[in-house]
């Protein structure tokens, strides 16, 4: 059934796809090497959207579409809101790369770059497997081709071939897993899976069955152990722009299925899948940390210490429920969104220096390229600091909260396994520690290789400061951004 | 904002405004800003002193504000007796080491200055936090600010020692974080010290947190065997670093455990004491072996750090009057004593480039007003009585005594090893003929040093001969924290 709030739910997203094919269009007659119009338009689409769907959230809307076919809710609008916001700052930050690399001989990346948000918007408002499953093929199809996008670099068409096979055999695993979720419930709407599971009148074998597929599909698309291997060599071999255009934003919407899927649909079986999680989760911690040792070359580093990161947010997803009592989930799942947010919010700014430090014909790639940056740029060299703090989770930076939330709800179990998992992963931090330092020390102790200037634009210096403050700052006053994930996710619990 | 808010912003604020300055080419500009940053810094701690309440073990100059409400986390601040002096000595030390550093760091001169400006103003917040995971953000946060120190303007093997001085203090520290979550679940969703104290506790749970606040506050002070961080440390760091570290960053270990250990789990202290006092006895006797043979002077000097905290915790856990109060003064004396050995090293180590003992002999035929500085911080090192060093270590014999006469005993020959390890260095130093050119072509101290070693020398024997501003501040707060430990928090 069509009603009228039914177009209120998917306002932007028809914005969204409005506006990029319009850009597509236009851009055929754009003549700028650099394809300045087409930047613009997009920055310009991307922040209407993302105004849009902060006003969603911020009204508080709460509202079924279509039959039931997707959501507009807080939680959503929120990452939605987040997701538009990453993708304008990749693209801030990536378009002289590619443009150093003839990568915008046409207007794909922006284009693309757009479809892959519209995929990640479906993902995240989708309330049925079939959308959240058309909308996680979206984002994946234009990420593959964006890899690809230099398609004169053996690496990146290497990277681009692993990514589409390992990605087509994740999303054959989650479709499989759909499949039987439906044989089993007979529903693909959300909801229903939900109450058909809770009125008992269901095949538990073949529903578990299904979850394990499911779960494996989720684990491929988040890059947790042991489905991690694609993710070093795409991040190695991608065009970095591409890698954050990966690694950022599409973390949020990968959260959001997990949320949809997991919690709203499948939580009578958390017990079963948090079991999983845990196993995932002590995987991931235990392999990105070690092996992000040994990397030399920054982005595949970034690549394990995601992996690891991820370990963490499924950590706070495994403690939601505590012996078939929900009342902590909310603050569980809301600390897992804590996590993903200020995750991506740092991997930005990260990303962000790399960029600025590859030049024409020269990537900036390994860890040894950053040596005495501090000596060439201050500025730059302090928001790489902050970044490698955070991430390695020492305060004041906001990536200690994020741990904080996470082992708060781990703790709040008050189970000695839980309690013995959050002394491992603060464990598995301290080795993580290790290799955040060196980047630090090479920037701070070690004299400079490079001496080359730094040159970027004014957006792009304004927007690396702004980011690395924020970092800073949300770690200084992280009760804001905090009490946003909490009361979202509770929200949706009791939606 | 309240007073305690200035002490602790002040610097900072400094620190950032330095961080922001640029580069080198404002050096001189970058040295001025941060003398009267860190001037301001202590000007504004000093009414802490002057209107601080006596007799009363209550929380002064309390200011409180919500921080995250999502984890009832609260901006909490307040000092009693036992914090109040710190906050004093961290401004001080601070203003000495931006002396300390005027000509001597040329290099990136504002990010030097701004990390001691914003390290001081960080551990003035451990001081004075009165809400864990406020306190767990200041302890944490200090490691990057030193790390930094240690690692720019460090010696040879700096690398190492940064590396080695983070992940050390980091593996406790993330234990301690464990049990503060776990207290805020227990405690139904506070982190309130003041709270804790309070809470009931039953034994597996205090021992177990016990320990976590030991793996934490037993690498920061350092006990016997996690002590081995700290001589590589103090060697490689700058001489400014080195004088923090052990003026002020050894007592945050110390402090934690008269905030935390002591009060939060009463019963598992009691129980334990046994544990802390001999891990207390073998730093005191075996480090100060340890210190006796050592070459290299900023080792001997970190090695008899050990040993002097290693008399701070005995006197904590022989649970008596005496004895705490005595353990807090001998860390505000060691606070100054210490700092004055490493600036005398550091003064040896600008001009000759060496820290070998080997490399100097009869440096008071050229340097006699430097000697007789470098005498009276080695007497104090020693605990001669009349200056600072004595006090301290007298009441705390004095409590072990009256414990138990064997412990008394053992505590007491640190006298002995004090003077052997201190006095044979600063014979072989300072005293009989000049014994190379390096020797030879010594400068006396400058005005700068003077002074810088002066308002040590003048805090030295102030504290030797007059102690009782110091003891009559803590006397209630020691006499309550001994009263609460005393009654049980088993149910």
């Amino acid at each position: 059934m069509i009603d009228n709030y039914s177009w209120i739910t998917v306002f932007p997203e028809i914005v969204l796809l409005t506006l990029a094919c319009a850009i597509a269009l236009v851009d055929l007659y754009v003549k700028s090497p650099n394809r300045t119009p087409t930047y613009v338009m997009t920055l310009v689409t991307l922040a209407i959207v993302a105004f849009m769907q902060a006003e969603y959230a911020i009204s508080g809307l709460n509202q079924y579409g279509f039959s039931k076919l997707v959501v507009s809710d807080q939680m959503g609008n929120w990452l939605k809101c987040f997701a538009a916001l990453a993708v304008m700052v990749t693209l801030v930050y990536g378009r002289g790369y590619a443009g150093h690399r003839e990568m915008l001989r046409g207007g794909e990346l922006f284009t693309l770059s757009m479809f892959g948000l519209l995929g990640m918007f479906l993902m995240i408002g989708g309330n049925n497997l079939l959308v959240i499953y058309m909308g996680l093929e979206l984002l994946t199809l234009s990420s593959y081709a964006l890899v690809a996008l230099r398609r004169d670099n053996t690496m990146a068409t290497e990277a681009a071939m692993k990514y589409f096979v390992l990605g087509a055999m994740a999303s054959g695993f989650l479709l499989y897993g759909m499949s039987m979720v439906y044989g089993a419930t007979g529903t693909l709407d959300v909801n229903q899976v939900a109450q058909a599971i809770a009125s008992g009148n269901i095949r538990h074998q073949v529903l578990v069955f299904g979850l394990v597929f499911v779960v494996a599909g989720l684990a491929f698309k988040l890059g947790v152990v042991p489905f991690h291997m694609w993710l070093p060599d795409v991040y190695h071999g991608a065009p970095t722009a591409v890698t954050l255009l990966i690694g950022g934003a599409p973390k949020l919407a990968a959260f959001a299925i997990m949320i949809r899927l997991l919690v709203e649909g499948l939580l009578p079986l958390a017990p079963d899948w948090q079991q999983m999680l845990g196993v995932l989760a002590v995987g991931s911690l235990l392999v990105g940390n070690l092996a992000a040792i040994a990397q030399t070359n920054i982005k595949r580093m970034l690549a394990f210490s995601t992996i690891s990161q991820m370990g963490f947010v499924l950590l706070g997803m495994m403690s939601g429920v505590i012996n078939g009592n929900t009342i902590s989930s909310a603050d569980a799942y809301g600390s897992s969104m804590f996590y993903v947010v200020t995750y991506v919010l740092t991997t930005l700014a990260t990303f962000g220096i790399i960029l600025l430090l590859s030049r024409k014909g020269f990537e900036s790639e390994e860890i040894a390229d950053f040596a005495g940056l501090n000596q060439r740029s201050p500025l730059y060299a302090a928001v790489m600091a902050i970044c490698m703090f955070s991430l390695a989770g020492i305060p004041p930076m906001v990536g200690f909260y994020a741990k904080l939330s996470v082992l708060q709800a781990l703790i709040s179990s008050g189970q000695a396994l839980d309690i013995g998992l959050a002394v491992f992963a603060v464990m598995m931090s301290l080795v993580g520690a290790f290799y955040y330092l060196r980047v630090v020390k090479l920037m701070y102790f070690d004299a400079p290789v490079q001496t080359a200037a730094i040159e970027a634009p004014a957006e792009v210096r304004i927007l690396l400061g702004l980011n690395g403050a924020l970092v800073l700052l949300l770690g200084i006053v992280p009760g804001g951004l905090m009490a946003l994930c909490a009361s979202a996710l509770a929200s949706m619990m009791a939606g | 904002m309240g007073l305690l808010s200035l002490a602790i912003w002040t610097p900072v604020f400094f620190g950032v405004a330095l961080l922001a300055l640029g580069r080198d080419e404002h050096a001189a500009a970058a040295r001025w800003i941060a003398l009267i940053g860190a001037f301001i810094s202590l000007l504004v701690t000093v009414p802490l002193y002057t209107g601080f309440q006596l007799g009363t073990a209550d929380m002064q100059f309390v200011e409180q504000a919500p921080w995250i409400e999502r984890f009832n986390v609260n901006y909490h601040l307040g000092v009693d007796g036992i914090s109040m002096w710190f906050v004093l000595l961290t401004a001080f030390i601070n203003l000495v080491v931006i002396i300390a550093g005027w000509e001597v760091i040329t290099r990136r001169v504002n990010q030097y200055m701004g990390a001691f400006l914003i390290l001081g103003g960080l551990m003035i917040g451990v001081f004075c936090a009165l809400d864990g995971l406020l306190f767990y953000v200041f302890f944490e946060a200090t490691l990057i600010p030193m790390y930094l120190i240690i690692g720019i303007w460090g010696g040879p093997n700096k690398i190492y020692a940064a590396f080695k001085f983070f992940l050390y203090t980091l593996l406790g520290s993330l234990l301690l974080l464990i049990a503060l979550i776990y207290l805020y679940t227990v405690a139904g969703g506070s982190f309130d010290i003041l709270t804790w104290h309070t809470l009931p506790l039953g034994g597996s749970a205090q021992t177990l947190i016990f320990f976590a606040f030991l793996a934490a506050f037993a690498v920061k002070v350092p006990m016997w065997p996690v002590h081995t961080w700290l001589p590589d440390v103090h060697v490689e760091a700058p001489t400014g670093g080195s004088a923090v570290l052990a003026a002020i960053m050894l007592k945050l270990g110390a402090y934690g455990f008269l905030r935390f250990s002591m009060p939060i789990t009463p019963d598992a202290a009691r129980e334990w004491a046994w544990l802390m006092i001999a891990l207390s006895l073998i730093a005191v006797i075996y480090v100060g072996l340890v210190a006796i043979v050592q070459r290299d002077m900023k080792k001997l000097v970190a090695y008899s750090s050990v040993a002097h905290m290693g008399f701070v915790t005995l006197g904590f856990f022989v649970f008596s009057d005496l004895g705490v109060a005595g353990g807090i003064v001998q860390m505000i004396a060691h606070g100054f004593v210490s700092a004055a050995m490493f600036l005398c090293i550091g003064v040896l180590y600008d001009r000759v480039h060496s820290r070998e003992i080997s490399s100097y002999g009869g440096v008071v035929n050229t340097m006699p007003k430097f000697a007789a500085f470098a005498l009276l911080f080695a007497m104090a090192n020693a605990g001669l009585p009349g200056t600072a060093g004595f006090v301290g270590e007298w009441m705390v014999i004095l409590a072990a005594v009256k414990a138990n006469f064997w412990i008394g005993l053992g505590a007491a020959t640190a006298l002995i090893l004090g003077a052997a390890y201190t006095l044979w260095m600063f014979k072989r130093v300072y005293l009989g003929a000049v014994v190379n050119d390096d020797v030879k072509n010594l400068q006396d101290i400058n005005a700068r040093e003077f002074l810088m070693l002066a308002l040590l020398a003048i805090a030295v024997l102030a504290m030797g001969v007059y102690p009782k501003p110091f003891t009559d501040v803590m006397d209630s707060s020691v006499a309550e924290l001994l009263r609460h430990v005393a009654v049980t928090k088993l149910n």
